[in-house]
């Protein structure tokens, strides 16, 4: 499903956070990607995510080399894809219903259709009972649980997820994996960068370790 | 089809709900807006004032030919038929002196202090009509003609002041449009600016949009409709402050016009004027919104 080869990631400046990495990733697959700090695994989301372009090397999603498309494919290509970030950027101003409906509104979805969608998912992690809230009335567990709901309300094939569990103590932090692990099971794709070594010995996955933009080790399940 | 419609009137409404959340800050700058709009509006309704009564000016045109004391009645109406057929003038009637004195002494301003004259002190006079095609030129060259007869005393013929009116008016028909511009100009630049402020705060929703995959057409429209509320709210707002001033105005207004012989006919906001000022609101409101965002979304990239 996806491909990366031999990708080289330049920043400017002249950082050279990837280099010639090569991976491939199947359907349905959960991935934790871990590493020191400045290995390169933001880097990697940040590529699929198509905030940044790849310097040299392919990125290709279901045969496609989507580090090449053009500024208008760019939304669609997003659509297709969920993200869960350590800050979990949810809007202050919006209630937490507003925050997971966003992405089927931006998908264009029928409004009847978006309530329902938006139940499922905050049901699906526990809070149905806080959907008038706005994000500073929820704690952070509770946050994040709701920018897990946005990522996946729109039923994205692949999920990335940028330290989920940066700001969370144990107990949570196994919570949202927990989660996580629920998605992936129902067929969603999931890259997790993290890194909390032994919140991902955890779970049954595969486990890519970088080191200074090159991959050092990959563990299949 | 159905559903962009549906997205149309939600982000509209969207917009509506965003500037009533801050109903100071939106009524200021409704407030400019219409201020801006109502002030060459309000011109251009003097300018059609003035208009009116320069376009009357055939009755203004008239003028008198006082012949010498002591010319007599027959070559009077000789001159008074020979003015009637010059190609500029229309019609020339003849008052004679007896005719003049009656009239004067009908009027009890004058009638004691006449009676005792002996005799009659006026001339005969003709009181002269131009065709309305004449040129004021022709006009003048035909009184100097006249004001050289020999019994002809003097030529009343005033074009002078009509010819000032006329570049008057000229000239402040152009400034109306050119202030009207340059406040069109600066409501673009009100809303624009607004909008760019607007665009300021939403920062991170515009971010997070764009990586839930937001086109640009969607981050667009919401500031779109914004700019076209405001330009809307403006010009209505304007309307009804041109038509506060126009109550205020009408009375004394329609006494001016009468007093120049013009013709009131309910002056005031014309269907026309209105349109205008309306499509002027909405226009550039759509305007400094689309500059605003064409300058100012593209600068936004997400960054994780
Ligand atoms: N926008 C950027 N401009 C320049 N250099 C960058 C940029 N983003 C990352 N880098 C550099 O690229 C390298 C890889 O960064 P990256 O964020 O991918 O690391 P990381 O593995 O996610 O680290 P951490 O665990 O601290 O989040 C680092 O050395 C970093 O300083
Ligand atoms: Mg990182």
């Amino acid at each position: 499903m996806i491909r990366l080869d031999k990708v080289t990631k330049l920043y400017a400046g002249g950082r050279e956070a990837l280099r010639d990495v090569s991976l491939d990733i199947g359907p349905g697959e959960m991935i934790f990607l871990t590493g020191h700090s400045g290995a390169g695994k933001s880097t990697i989301l940040k590529l699929l995510a198509l905030v940044e372009r790849p310097t040299r090397g392919q990125l290709l999603v279901d045969g496609r080399n989507v580090g090449r498309l053009s500024a208008d494919e760019i939304p669609a290509y997003r659509r297709q894809v969920g993200m869960v970030f350590q800050d979990h950027k949810l809007l202050e101003e919006r209630s937490a219903f507003e925050n997971v409906a966003l992405p089927l509104i931006i998908a264009g979805i029928a409004r009847r259709e978006i309530d329902k969608r938006v139940r499922a998912a905050l049901d699906q992690v526990g809070l149905l009972d806080k959907e008038r809230q706005p994000p500073r009335a929820l704690s952070a567990g509770e946050q994040q649980r709701v920018g897990i709901a946005r990522a996946v309300v729109a039923r994205p094939r692949l999920l990335i997820a940028d330290e989920p569990t940066g700001n969370l103590d144990g107990e949570l932090s196994l919570e949202i994996m927990d989660l996580f692990h629920r998605f992936n099971s129902v067929g969603v794709t999931m890259l997790i960068a993290t890194h909390d070594l032994r919140l991902a010995d955890r779970f049954r996955a595969r486990r890519i370790v970088l080191q200074r933009g090159e991959i050092q080790s990959d563990v299949g399940t | 089809m159905k559903e962009l419609l549906t997205r149309h009137v939600q982000n509209a409404l969207g917009a509506l709900g965003q500037l009533a959340r801050q109903p100071v800050a939106t009524g200021l700058t409704v407030a400019v807006i219409a201020i801006a709009l109502a002030l060459p509006a309000s011109l251009q309704v003097l300018v059609q004032g003035a208009q009116r009564i320069a376009g009357n000016w055939d009755s203004i045109r008239d003028f008198s030919v006082y012949l010498k004391p002591g010319t007599d009645l027959a070559s009077a109406r000789r001159l008074a038929r020979e003015v009637s057929d010059h190609p500029a003038i229309a019609t020339a009637e003849l008052i004679s002196a007896d005719q003049a004195l009656e009239d004067f002494r009908s009027d009890p301003a004058f009638g004691e202090a006449l009676q005792a004259l002996k005799e009659n002190p006026l001339p005969h006079t003709l009181s002269v009509r131009p065709e309305s095609a004449a040129t004021a030129e022709s006009l003048v060259e035909f009184k100097v003609e006249l004001a050289g007869r020999p019994d002809v005393d003097l030529v009343q013929l005033d074009t002078q002041w009509l010819q000032r009116l006329g570049a008057i008016l000229d000239v402040i028909r152009r400034t109306v449009w050119m202030v009207g511009g340059l406040l069109v100009g600066a409501v673009i630049v009100i809303i624009g600016n607004t909008i760019r402020l607007d665009i300021q705060n939403r920062r991170q929703e515009i971010e997070v949009s764009k990586l839930l995959g937001a086109t640009d057409a969607f981050v667009r429209r919401p500031f779109l409709y914004i700019g076209l509320w405001y330009g809307a709210m403006g010009g209505l707002a304007s309307l009804l402050i041109l038509l506060a001033g126009f109550a205020i105005l009408a009375a004394p207004l329609e006494r001016l016009i009468a007093l120049y012989g013009g013709d009131y006919g309910g002056l005031g906001l014309e269907p026309a004027t209105a349109t205008l000022v309306l499509a002027g609101g909405v226009g550039s409101g759509l305007i400094g919104a689309w500059l605003a965002v064409a300058r100012h979304l593209s600068d936004i990239e997400p960054s994780v």
